[in-house]
């Protein structure tokens, strides 16, 4: 735990003139699991999408693993070992389930420009595809077109996804959002089980509290744009802006 | 089983289709060639729209640059048609470099017009270049000699000639499907449902974009340089924005979603048109309604049609 595996650094992002990220530092360490937590309209997602490559900071830097990642574009930054989840469901409706983890995979793998042999004859890359899907309980789904799952299994096809691109660092926008308290659990209960494995950081922003408090090694406070706190979930939970800010909108954690 | 079914039906029909000058009016020999260049003229087109997402309103460009190129070569060089197929199909794939560079930028309907103007700037040049394309006259007055590779064909025969496209279109045709099949394939269909999502698993769209097109470009080259020898010239026709158009009617016509859905659709399109303009002039307006009712009805095409209807019945 001598570096971080992610730095930002005076983060910022504005639409004309209003702020949406403003100043930003937040360092996270390997192997942590650290909560970003804030009212609607705080800043999470424009700060997921700075991140992950999907916006361009006006101002600032973001380093990963000690390279500056400032500004690259999504798939570099996928490639480097950051994978996102999207808040609102982003999956390939029209491909079988296996084929959605299949797309990720032979990213990685670097097979993406084979052109003259039959993609579902690759052993090697359907016995993988199958193992992420058995880790989310999804297997005996993996024949069906991904449009029709239930949608708390579109949820987890979508970790899926994000875990078939073998990350370092996992920024996971919602997981639980719209999920049945039996889906929220399990998703809650995967998450420990993928951080117990030691090979994943997580960065998560959720609304349901419950998730926050039960995962979090660290909760991070974001209110209009910037950073309100930081600490361990005791002493968000004891925070007094906090509360006035955010928590006190939401029932008792 | 169902896979051996569906081999055992293509093979006969690629049987009935190379003796069809045995048994079919000559008349029909020319009908048939012309469905199956304009069938994998189309596939070649559905590499971009129904696999890889992306409305090209300026094909023709790859088909007449394959055209005039073979007729060129044919009229000044006297080259075998196996060498000149394969110039053919070059010459589809560096234009298509050069215009795919800039179209692949572009999403959605900026793409579609963008490949639209240039369609309509290699129209301009053919047109316009004189000294090396004849003008409007087009390039004639070749004659076709051997194909090369020791083959000893009559290419002047058109049913010998019809039979070497058929071979040749469906050599061309598997390697198509193959590449669809193909784990660069599913990156191409994963792209035209959610190019975003595959851009954050670590890909390229852009790269994968301009390769699709390189492909469908070569292989509309190669479909050109086959129809200038049947054409018997290769003239402004075949790079207008007109002809731009077939393939997009074609492949809504067959269905867009099924492989070989734009060689139905080509059949389809070629027959009617033959049938319709031995009655009346107004074979434009036939053709109007049938697509507005395709459009309106059945959204999957003719072949996507049936099969959906077979599945269901199943």
């Amino acid at each position: 735990m001598n570096e971080p595996i992610l730095s930002v650094r005076g983060l910022s992002k504005s639409f004309g003139g209003v702020h949406a990220v403003q100043n930003v530092s937040l360092d996270v360490w390997p192997r942590e699991k650290v909560a970003l937590i804030g009212p609607n309209g705080a800043g999470k997602t424009t700060f997921y999408n700075m991140l992950s490559g999907r916006l361009r900071p006006s101002d600032g830097s973001v380093s990963f693993e000690g390279q500056d990642i400032t500004g690259l574009p999504p798939h570099r930054i996928s490639r480097l070992g950051i994978s996102r989840s999207f808040q609102i469901t982003n999956i390939f409706s029209e491909l079988s389930v296996r084929q959605n983890v299949e797309v990720a995979l032979t990213a990685l793998h670097g097979k993406g420009l084979q052109m003259f042999r039959i993609a579902s004859r690759d052993r090697a890359l359907r016995e993988e595809a199958e193992q992420i899907l058995a880790q989310l309980g999804l297997a005996e789904l993996a024949d069906l077109r991904a449009g029709v799952l239930s949608y708390g299994d579109k949820r987890l096809l979508e970790i899926a996804i994000v875990l078939a691109t073998r990350p370092r660092l996992v920024l996971l926008d919602e997981p639980t959002a719209g999920m049945t308290p039996e889906e929220t659990r399990q998703v809650t209960r995967l998450i420990r089980e993928l951080a117990a494995s030691n090979t994943y950081t997580f960065l998560i922003t959720e609304h349901d509290m419950s998730v926050v408090f039960d995962l979090a090694d660290r909760i991070v406070v974001m209110h209009r744009g910037q950073l309100l706190a930081e600490g361990s979930p005791e002493e968000i939970r004891n925070n007094k802006a906090v509360r006035e800010a955010y928590l006190g909108e939401e029932e008792e954690p | 089983m169902r896979n051996a079914i569906i081999a055992l039906i293509l093979l006969a029909l690629f049987a009935a289709l190379f003796w069809l000058p045995s048994y079919a009016p000559y008349f029909y020999i020319f009908v048939a060639t012309e469905i199956l260049l304009m069938g994998l003229f189309a596939a070649s087109f559905n590499l971009i729209f129904g696999y890889t997402g992306m409305l090209s309103f300026g094909h023709a460009a790859f088909f007449g640059i394959g055209g005039y190129t073979a007729a060129l070569l044919l009229l000044h060089f006297q080259l075998p048609l196996f060498w000149v197929l394969l110039l053919s199909m070059l010459a589809g794939m560096l234009l298509a470099a050069v215009i795919g560079f800039f179209c692949v930028r572009l999403d959605e309907v900026y793409f579609a017009m963008l490949t639209l103007a240039f369609g309509m700037m290699t129209y301009a040049v053919v047109h316009q270049w004189r000294s090396l394309t004849n003008g409007s006259d087009g390039v004639a007055g070749f004659a076709l000699r051997e194909f090369g590779l020791g083959l000893d064909l009559q290419l002047a025969d058109p049913a010998v000639y019809y039979q070497m496209v058929l071979v040749i279109v469906v050599l061309a045709s598997l390697a198509l499907y193959l590449i669809t099949r193909s784990p660069f394939g599913l990156l191409l269909r994963a792209i035209s449902e959610n190019a975003e999502r595959v851009a954050f698993c670590g890909i390229n769209v852009r790269r994968y974009r301009l390769l699709s097109f390189i492909i469908a470009g070569t292989f509309a080259g190669l479909a050109g340089g086959l129809f200038a020898p049947f054409n018997r010239v290769a003239n402004p026709d075949m790079v207008h924005w007109t002809e731009s158009a077939q393939p997009v009617l074609m492949t809504i016509l067959g269905g867009a979603g099924y492989f070989l859905g734009p060689y139905f659709g080509a059949a389809v399109f070629v027959l009617l048109e033959t049938w319709i303009t031995t009655y009346t002039e107004q074979w434009m307006l036939f053709l109007g309604v049938i697509l507005a009712i395709m459009v309106i009805f059945f959204r999957r095409g003719i072949l996507g049609t049936i099969l959906d209807w077979l599945l269901r019945r199943q």
